[in-house]
């Protein structure tokens, strides 16, 4: 799915220079579950926002699909974005204004898909994640849980190929973070998605085929069961060899 | 999607849309109420021509008084030596402070092209004097009304007078009064000792239909009360144009000619070439009076004009500039928002249009309000229909027709009265209305589209321009 190649990114920050990435590789496979720890400034959510091409680095190839995405103009973007890129933040992100039901549906908005159709495909997607009865409820209506199960609903709608999710437990309390990962994980398998979730909760983390850590803005695989038969799900660490980036 | 997104939008910046829209309505409140009396103030200006000169009169052409011209005039108390006691009256009838034009003049601007009628007319003064000879022999006259030697006091009247063509058709002054005693002239009456008078004359002196009136000397009968606009400062009375020649003097000559011309469209033609076939003669439009007429209407105009017009101008900037600022401020709110959009897959001309359409609304909104609004302001502006006066012309000494002169047998003593001052003069009150037209309110309604996107395309703009990792807070 992915494949990056001596990604870096820096930011100018006043007169010092910020190095948020420092050449990484990374392969990422179709339907894999990468999760990346770090502490917080170490380059985490920049990874995540140049795998989503909300962001472009500052050298390096980044490949999705087969397709340079730093080649890319912005408009182009927006467009791969649309239609094979799904979001989940750790704030939820959804529009005050509108209900869970329209949330769902400014996902379809840009594929000019006709509004009956639209309204059919949200509802289908807030049932699968347990929220029928609340599509009329506006964010503010919503416990935390139930926005990020919104949120899920709209990233996943438009059926993408890549889930990436920044923190998406992070403002959730152990009971619902727990609902949420499984729900997330649930769909994961269901869909065959590739996940890439950004995440401090190390019991989340365990959960993923893989693990990587960012530090300093250098990333390394710590944990890697993609070919292990038995399920991750208790979050058994297989050290593997860590593929410096 | 994008409707509902707007509609939701809007209603959670209720105070903030609020403002907004109004800032707008007041600003096309204003516009329209200034429009509005601006039309009114230039309605009235025709209406001031028109009680002046008469409904249908487009275009006057007088001429300018010059030493000399006009009738003659004089007051002779009989040849030789008046006797000491000896009582007279004496009539004089002469043109109104204005200098003369040929009456073939007429005929030549009515075959101008886009002249639909013509007509000329004498506006004309006739004063009575009369009294008893003094019996001084220290020469010269006292004052009159007991002034001066020995026993004597004279006592002088004045009215107007105009001769009008009864060929005019709905060209000249008397075009706008109403009948309400007796007839009008019939066109067999040209030459005949027949008069109308004004009813406020009529009243004044206690005159009828049937009454006998005496003009320069000869005596006439009154056939009709005539009722003119109120506040016209117009004739006393009215005779056949060719007796008021020949009692003035002045046959062959108008001293005013009314013109009409085919449509409203063609007014300043029609006065240019008027111009070019009479180049000494005064051509006055309605907006030509405009210039010259002096008085609270013409203060109206100027207040409706300039600062009611800037006035205006600078609240609608100020409303557009403002709804810019707070979209802006709007949109920098609404970062993440936007940035998730674009995440979402939404591009940035999508996200544009989401700002610029809720700005559009509140300009639309704002611009109904405001409709609304000027309406109102007109409307309390026709509700207070506030007097306005407007004086058109000046005053002038009567050189006209030479200065009087006083005496027994043609002598003259010393002393004397004052010349006689005519008055060109006319002062008219109208009512001021504000009528609001289409091209008003369509006006008002572009000037709300434009301001609301003029104001929605600096947010979009903003919102353009926002990078959605930057707008996602992510700058680890």
């Amino acid at each position: 799915m992915y494949k990056l190649s001596g990604v870096t990114k820096n930011y100018q920050k006043g007169r010092d220079t910020v190095h948020a990435l420092r050449g990484v590789d990374l392969v990422i496979e179709d339907g894999e579950w990468l999760a990346i720890q770090g502490r917080t400034g170490h380059g985490k959510s920049t990874l995540l926002m140049i795998l989503g091409g909300l962001d472009q680095p500052t050298s390096g190839i980044v490949e999705f699909n087969g397709q340079d995405l730093t080649q890319l103009r912005e408009t182009q973007l927006t467009a791969v974005r649309a239609a094979s890129i799904g979001f989940i933040f750790q704030t939820f992100n959804l529009v005050p204004t509108l209900s869970a039901q329209e949330n769902v549906e400014t996902a379809l908005a840009p594929q000019r898909i006709a509004p009956a159709q639209r309204r059919t495909l949200a509802a289908r997607a807030l049932e699968e994640v347990g929220l029928a009865d609340r599509a009329r409820h506006l964010p503010s209506e919503l416990s935390g849980g139930q926005q990020q199960r919104v949120a899920i609903a709209r990233a996943l709608v438009k059926e993408p190929k890549v889930l990436l999710a920044d923190e998406p437990t992070g403002n959730l309390d152990e009971g619902t973070r727990d609902d949420i990962i499984g729900l997330l994980e649930s769909l994961w398998r269901e869909r065959g998605l590739t996940m890439v979730m950004v995440t401090h909760d190390s019991s989340v983390a365990r959960r993923a085929q893989r693990l990587g850590i960012m530090k300093n803005g250098r990333l390394s695989i710590k944990q890697d069961t993609r070919n292990d038969t038995s399920t991750n799900d208790t979050g058994s660490n297989k050290a593997m060899d860590a593929s410096a980036g | 999607m994008f409707f509902t997104y707007l509609r939701r939008e809007l209603s959670r910046r209720r105070r903030q849309a609020s403002f907004i829209v109004m800032g707008i309505a007041v600003g096309i409140g204003l516009v329209i109420t200034v429009t509005a009396a601006a039309a009114g103030v230039k309605d009235a200006q025709g209406t001031v021509l028109h009680s002046l000169y008469g409904v249908g009169t487009d275009v006057t052409v007088t001429q300018k008084a010059t030493a000399g011209s006009g009738a003659p005039a004089g007051f002779r108390v009989g040849g030789g030596s008046a006797k000491a006691g000896t009582k007279f009256t004496r009539d004089n009838l002469v043109g109104a402070g204005m200098g003369t034009l040929k009456a073939s003049s007429v005929s030549a601007i009515s075959q101008l092209k886009h002249v639909s009628a013509a007509a000329g007319g004498l506006t004309l003064t006739d004063t009575r004097l009369s009294g008893t000879i003094p019996s001084s022999t220290s020469g010269g006259f006292g004052a009159p009304s007991g002034g001066g030697g020995g026993s004597s006091s004279f006592k002088i009247n004045s009215f107007s007078v105009d001769g009008v063509d009864l060929s005019a058709g709905k060209v000249g002054v008397l075009s706008s009064g109403k009948i309400t005693s007796g007839h009008t002239f019939y066109t067999s009456e040209a030459n005949s000792d027949d008069a109308l008078v004004t009813s406020d004359y009529a009243t004044a002196n206690s005159l009828k239909t049937g009454s006998a009136v005496t003009i320069a000397g000869t005596k006439f009968t009154v056939i009709g009360i005539v009722t003119v606009p109120a506040g016209t400062s117009s004739a006393d009375m009215f005779i056949p144009l060719a007796r008021a020649q020949a009692l003035a003097g002045l046959k062959g000559y108008v001293n005013t000619i009314y013109v009409a011309a085919d449509s409203a469209s063609n007014i300043s033609s029609v006065s240019a070439e008027i111009s070019s076939l009479l180049p000494k003669a005064t051509v006055t439009t309605s907006s030509s009076l405009a210039s010259e007429v002096s008085g609270s209407l013409s203060s109206a105009g100027s207040l409706a004009n300039n600062l009611g017009k800037w006035l205006a101008v600078a609240v609608l900037i100020a409303a557009f500039c403002l709804a810019a600022l707070l979209m802006m401020a709007a949109v920098s709110r609404r970062v993440r928002e936007f940035g998730t959009l674009k995440a979402l897959g939404w591009q940035s001309r999508r996200v544009i249009a989401q700002v610029m359409g809720e700005a559009l609304a509140m300009g639309v909104i704002g611009g109904v309000v405001g409709v609304g609004l000027g309406f109102g302001g007109a409307g309390l502006v026709d509700a207070l229909a506030p007097k306005l006066s407007a004086t058109a012309g000046s005053p002038t000494a009567a050189s006209s027709g030479g200065a009087g002169s006083f005496g027994p047998g043609g002598g003259g003593g010393g002393g004397g009265f004052s010349k006689l001052a005519a008055s060109a003069e006319h002062t008219v009150t109208v009512h001021l209305t504000a009528p609001v037209t289409v091209e008003a309110v369509l006006l008002a309604v572009l000037l709300a589209i434009v301001g609301g996107l003029a104001a929605g395309s600096l947010g979009g703009w903003r919102a353009a321009r926002l990078r959605p990792a930057a707008a996602l807070g992510r700058l680890e």
